[in-house]
């Protein structure tokens, strides 16, 4: 038999540890990545010329970030990397890719796809000034680029990432105003059985808030955004929250990092037709797969980040059991000790992630409650009252219906950042359950291509 | 236009690395190798854009090629993701789509 076409979408920590284990079964995978350099978004690398050091950057994960990077400058010589490729399509077993402006096409037997996460985002009065940031934006500032968003940040959300990265800017010099958290303090406790199944990781929580805590920035639980101020010129100016007192109060600053926890990036699995369940926990519905990573597409595979937000560690485990799976499929021969051994680690990871969904709960009711004046979909100016009007006057109980009344989830983010919100307001206002209003229906292709890209161009 | 305002980005460490010079709506600006065009810019001035459906001055959003939010052009009319894009010397960018024609090319 002819060597299996295996393509990997993603070079971070999930594609790294399957093309890993490809190449340890003497395959010689595809791995295709959009970004200029391997490590994906935690172990992401800095541009040459920059110097600061592992510790610096990637603090108590420093060495599994060099683990990580090592691993992959062995493994490049063993597998087809190339970096600069957006996948924008998958259709009938052929990945479309765009590099440069050149089109290219790479049929597979096999694909794991591996795209990591974005940042969910949930809209608040305002969000659309100059200044505001994803989370996940504001840490890329930081570590790749070594900057701070602005002179005084405001740090509002929820979920792991708010207080890592308000600590990281702590740590790097910048002004921090405050941490504004949705989440009360209570949730926390209560996820602590679950958080248990990684005491290493608990510790290092618990030790983050200690940081906290220490750092003399502001810090509040429970809070719920009321308003971001600002200048059409001038950007963000301040935050009004109120605080879990009920008092409100104003934060001036000229920059806000902002998010809830990350949403898988699957609209490449929807593209492969991929079936999706809604996840009620976390009120998303993402693609579904066994303990394995095996979508319900045979040949098509689901790990990292961009299937279930289990974080680096978990990671790492699902690409390298995504890569069994493979094996197993094509008839390889697969390292039966290993794979039980990631199996039952996988499991801890997974109950680690229902913890910390439940530490740091999407809060649904606060897109339920949104002014009307509210901009939903920051790309294009839209409101929530006329997503409402949509959904109540015109009867667009549905998200995709209620996309092609209104637009909202065609612009440039193609509903990213506004989907999940857009969906909770829909279902507020027509009184249907969330599951039942569905998803943004994933489209080719995944993000908007270059001019250049010409004839291929669909 | 011009509005660039005061720098939006601070620099908190990495700045032994070769000065390029960059220019934007014509002003120059300057900027450090390893740059991405959406930090030379916003280094130096208060926002990348305008919105075309709102009043308000955009500067990015998420960092990570995701949300599109950050489009500049180059003189010639290519789109370029301020985001992901490192600085080169010599490069003169505008922040307004040069000859907007419909369809817009997404
Ligand atoms: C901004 C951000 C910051 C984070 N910071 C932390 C942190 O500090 N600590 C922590 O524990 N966790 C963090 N996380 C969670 C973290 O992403 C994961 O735990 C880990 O990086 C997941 O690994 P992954 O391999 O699944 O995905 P990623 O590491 O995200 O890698 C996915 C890769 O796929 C590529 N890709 C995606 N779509 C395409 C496409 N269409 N075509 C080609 N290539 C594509 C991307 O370029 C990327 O390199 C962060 C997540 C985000 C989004
Ligand atoms: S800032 Fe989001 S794509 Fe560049």
């Amino acid at each position: 038999m002819a060597d299996p076409r295996i393509v990997i979408v993603g070079a971070g920590p999930a594609g790294i540890r399957a093309a890993g284990a490809l190449v340890a079964a003497g395959l010689r995978p595809i791995l295709l990545d959009e970004g200029q350099r391997d490590g994906g978004q935690i172990y992401r690398r800095q541009p040459e010329g920059f110097t600061r050091t592992p510790e610096q950057l990637y603090g108590t994960e420093a060495a599994r970030a060099v683990a990580l990077h090592e691993s992959f400058e062995r493994l490049k010589p063993q597998i087809a990397y190339h970096p600069r490729h957006l996948v924008w399509n998958v259709a009938d077993g052929v990945v479309h890719t765009i590099s440069e402006g050149k089109p290219g096409q790479f049929a597979y037997d096999a694909l794991i796809i591996a795209a990591g996460a974005t940042d969910r985002l949930l809209p608040v009065k305002g969000w659309q000034h100059a200044g505001v940031y994803s989370l996940g934006g504001a840490q890329i500032a930081l570590k790749a680029q070594a900057c701070a968003i602005g002179r005084r940040v405001v740090f509002l959300g929820t979920g792991p990432l708010l207080q890592l990265v308000a600590l990281q800017y702590h740590k790097a010099g910048a002004g921090v105003v405050a941490l504004l958290d949705t989440s009360p303090f209570r949730r926390q406790v209560m996820a602590l059985p679950k958080l248990a199944a990684r005491p290493g990781m608990l510790v290092k929580g618990l030790r983050l808030v200690g940081g906290l805590m220490a750092s003399g920035m502001a810090i509040h639980r429970g809070v719920t955004p009321v308003e971001i101020h600002g200048e059409a010129e001038a950007g963000v100016t301040g935050v009004s929250v109120r605080l879990a007192s009920g008092r409100i109060r104003r934060f001036d600053c000229d920059a806000v990092g902002l998010g809830y926890h990350l949403r898988p990036e699957a609209q490449l699995a929807d593209l492969a037709r991929c079936a999706f369940t809604f996840d009620p926990k976390t009120r998303q519905y993402w693609p579904e797969i066994d303990a394995e990573g095996r979508s319900s597409v045979p040949g098509v595979y689901l790990a990292g980040d961009g299937v279930r937000t289990q974080g680096a560690d978990g990671a790492e485990i699902s690409g390298a059991l995504a890569a069994c799976a493979v094996l197993a499929d094509l008839g390889r021969a697969v390292p039966e000790a290993e794979r039980a051994a990631l199996r039952a680690r996988a499991r801890i990871m997974e109950r680690f992630r229902e913890g910390i969904a439940e530490a740091y709960p999407w809060p649904a009711h606060l897109a339920a409650d949104l002014p009307d004046e509210a901009i939903l979909c920051r790309c294009e100016g839209i409101t929530v009252g006329e997503v409402r009007e949509a959904a109540t006057g015109k009867g667009a109980d549905e998200v995709n219906r209620a996309k092609a009344l209104t637009r909202v989830g065609m612009g440039r983010c193609q509903g990213r950042y506004c989907g999940h919100a857009g969906a909770e307001i829909v279902a507020a206002a027509s009184g249907v359950p969330l599951e039942a209003v569905g998803r943004l229906r994933g489209q080719a292709p995944v993000k908007p291509l270059a001019i250049s890209a010409g004839e291929s161009q669909p | 236009m011009g509005g660039s305002g005061q720098a939006r980005f601070v620099r908190l460490g990495e700045t032994g690395r070769a000065r390029i010079a960059v220019t934007v709506d014509g002003e120059s600006i300057e900027a450090l190798e390893g740059d991405s065009l959406l930090v030379a810019i916003l280094t130096a001035r208060g926002r990348l854009r305008r919105s075309e459906f709102g009043p308000e001055a955009r500067s990015g959003f998420c960092l990570m090629a995701a949300c599109q939010d950050c489009w500049v052009w180059t003189a010639d009319g290519h789109r370029l993701r301020a985001c992901d894009t490192p600085v080169r010397a010599g490069l003169s960018l505008v922040t307004e789509q040069p000859d907007m024609s419909w369809p817009i090319p997404v």
